[in-house]
């Protein structure tokens, strides 16, 4: 039975019809058209449809959208405002950490959860946070330069009440 | 996915009436780390789906230095892994929570979910046995409490009955000289499941050990105390040749299954194996 639930996600309140069964991915990318999460495995294993709930990362492709009514949502849409880049994508660009693209929402959203916990992490602590988003193209080496870098910059900028 | 009812409750009361109406066509849902996928595969089909995540009483880790550790059933393996009190006073389940799956699973998936899914492989299972946890259980009549190593009956099965809810896993508090290891054995160091985890738990006296606990995953049914193994090792001083009788005890503890992980000889060799390997490092 179909039910009336409110997602939230990247600030704005959708209004969404959904049934029980449906995965909070699908809900995401096919009725509501926000379409930076991907669907890789299905199955938890490759990170490509990483979202925060309520700031924290999950494969959303193992999620009921039912279950995540009322809470906060972020997808690789609501890192930085439309038209611009955040320092973590940024870096991703200059350091061409991107190859085919498919991964990369899934390792933006994730590595900005790691950057909010852990703003100076070391390459290993990197690499252990990221050991859920499987990459096909880079090997991941630039990728973890990415997020070094992208950790530098946010490092090196004044802070609002230092400024 | 097939079309189920969904419920949520918001009190463990109402979360018990539910799955006792449905009976065993019922099925409480966690993080959904293992269930959603069950479902999805169409390997458990549920009538009805019952959501515990809006149940606040099910949240929260509580720590009492004299009744111990209690954790809720909504706790996910993350809080279990990052809580100061579990990281200091009971790091092998710190670290048993912490190789699961990646900080995405980690965030979804519950400890009592881990011990739930009944999965012999489940990292954090030998942990429970090794410390010796106990499992809460409630109904719609009563709550009541069984030691972890009561609690499964095979793969997948355990004594729950229609009705039944585990509310939460407590832990004593462990003596001072307490001292664990918890090994996972895999071939990927991340995103795989254990081909062997052993976790040992002693109090070590001048070479010889107190209070052990040797609990093996991966290698039975269920995960399982070597109790044999176990008894051999407090009976004094832990030579050499005592060392091998105990891991040789610990061997025949287990009658694992050769699959696509590893064969039933490399597990029962890696048993011997680790066992020996965690007496050396506690006892050092
Ligand atoms: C990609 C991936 C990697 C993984 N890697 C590992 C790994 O390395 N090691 C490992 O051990 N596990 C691993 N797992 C499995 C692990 O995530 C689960 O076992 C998890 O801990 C289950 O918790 P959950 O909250 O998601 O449970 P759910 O999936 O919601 O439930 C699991 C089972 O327990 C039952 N259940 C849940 N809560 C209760 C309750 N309170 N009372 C009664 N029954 C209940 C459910 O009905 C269901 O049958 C992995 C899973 C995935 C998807
Ligand atoms: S699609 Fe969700 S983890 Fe791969
Ligand atoms: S850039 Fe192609 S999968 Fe990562």
């Amino acid at each position: 039975m179909k039910r009336l639930i409110n997602l939230r996600i990247n600030g704005v309140t959708y209004p969404v019809e959904v049934e029980p069964r449906e995965r909070l991915l699908d809900v995401v990318r096919y009725k509501l058209d926000i379409t930076g999460p991907k669907e890789g495995c299905g199955t938890g294993d490759c990170g490509a449809c990483t979202m925060l709930i309520d700031g924290k990362p999950v494969t959303s492709c193992l999620m009921l959208a039912v279950s995540t009514a009322g809470r906060e949502i972020t997808t690789v849409e609501g890192l930085a405002r439309p038209g611009e880049l955040n320092d973590l994508q940024r870096a991703f660009v200059e350091l061409t950490a991107v190859q085919c693209g498919v991964c990369i929402p899934g390792f933006l959203v994730n590595a900005t959860a790691l950057l909010r916990e852990n703003p100076n992490p070391t390459e290993e602590e990197i690499r252990a946070w990221l050991q859920g988003n499987l990459c096909r193209c880079t090997g991941y080496t630039k990728i973890v330069d990415a997020v070094m870098e992208a950790a530098r910059r946010i490092n090196a900028r004044p802070s609002p009440e230092t400024a | 996915m097939h079309a189920f009812d969904y419920l949520e409750p918001v009190t463990v009361a109402e979360a018990c009436a539910m799955l006792a109406d449905h009976g065993p066509r019922a099925r409480p849902l966690a993080g959904g780390t293992d269930l959603l996928i069950q479902m999805e595969m169409g390997k458990v089909r549920p009538e009805a789906v019952v959501h515990l995540g809006r149940i606040e009483a099910l949240r929260g880790i509580e720590w009492d230095p004299q009744a111990g550790l209690r954790i809720s059933a909504g706790v996910t393996l993350r809080e279990v892994e990052t809580h100061p009190i579990i990281r200091e006073r009971y790091p092998a389940l710190a670290t048993a929570a912490q190789v699961v799956g990646s900080v995405q699973i980690r965030n979804l998936g519950t400890l009592v979910g881990n011990l739930c899914n009944a999965s012999p492989s489940a990292d954090t299972s030998p942990a429970l046995l090794a410390l010796d946890g106990q499992v809460e259980i409630a109904s719609p009549t009563e709550s009541f409490t069984i030691p972890v190593a009561e609690f499964w009956t095979g793969p997948g099965q355990m004594v729950l009955q229609p009705g039944q809810l585990v509310t939460g896993v407590r832990l004593p508090v462990p003596t001072p000289s307490l001292r664990t290891w918890y090994y996972k054995l895999a071939v990927r160091k991340a995103m795989d499941l254990a081909m062997v985890g052993v976790c040992v738990a002693l109090e070590p006296r001048n070479g010889s050990a107190r209070r052990v606990r040797i609990a093996l995953g991966a290698v039975a049914p269920t995960c399982l105390r070597a109790r044999h193994a176990e008894q051999l090792a407090e009976q004094g001083e832990i030579t050499n040749g005592c060392l091998e009788a105990i891991a040789e005890a610990a061997v025949a503890a287990t009658s694992p299954i050769s699959d696509q992980r590893a064969s039933a000889d490399y597990r029962r060799a890696m048993v011997g194996s680790l066992t020996r390997r965690a007496f050396t490092q506690l006892l050092r």
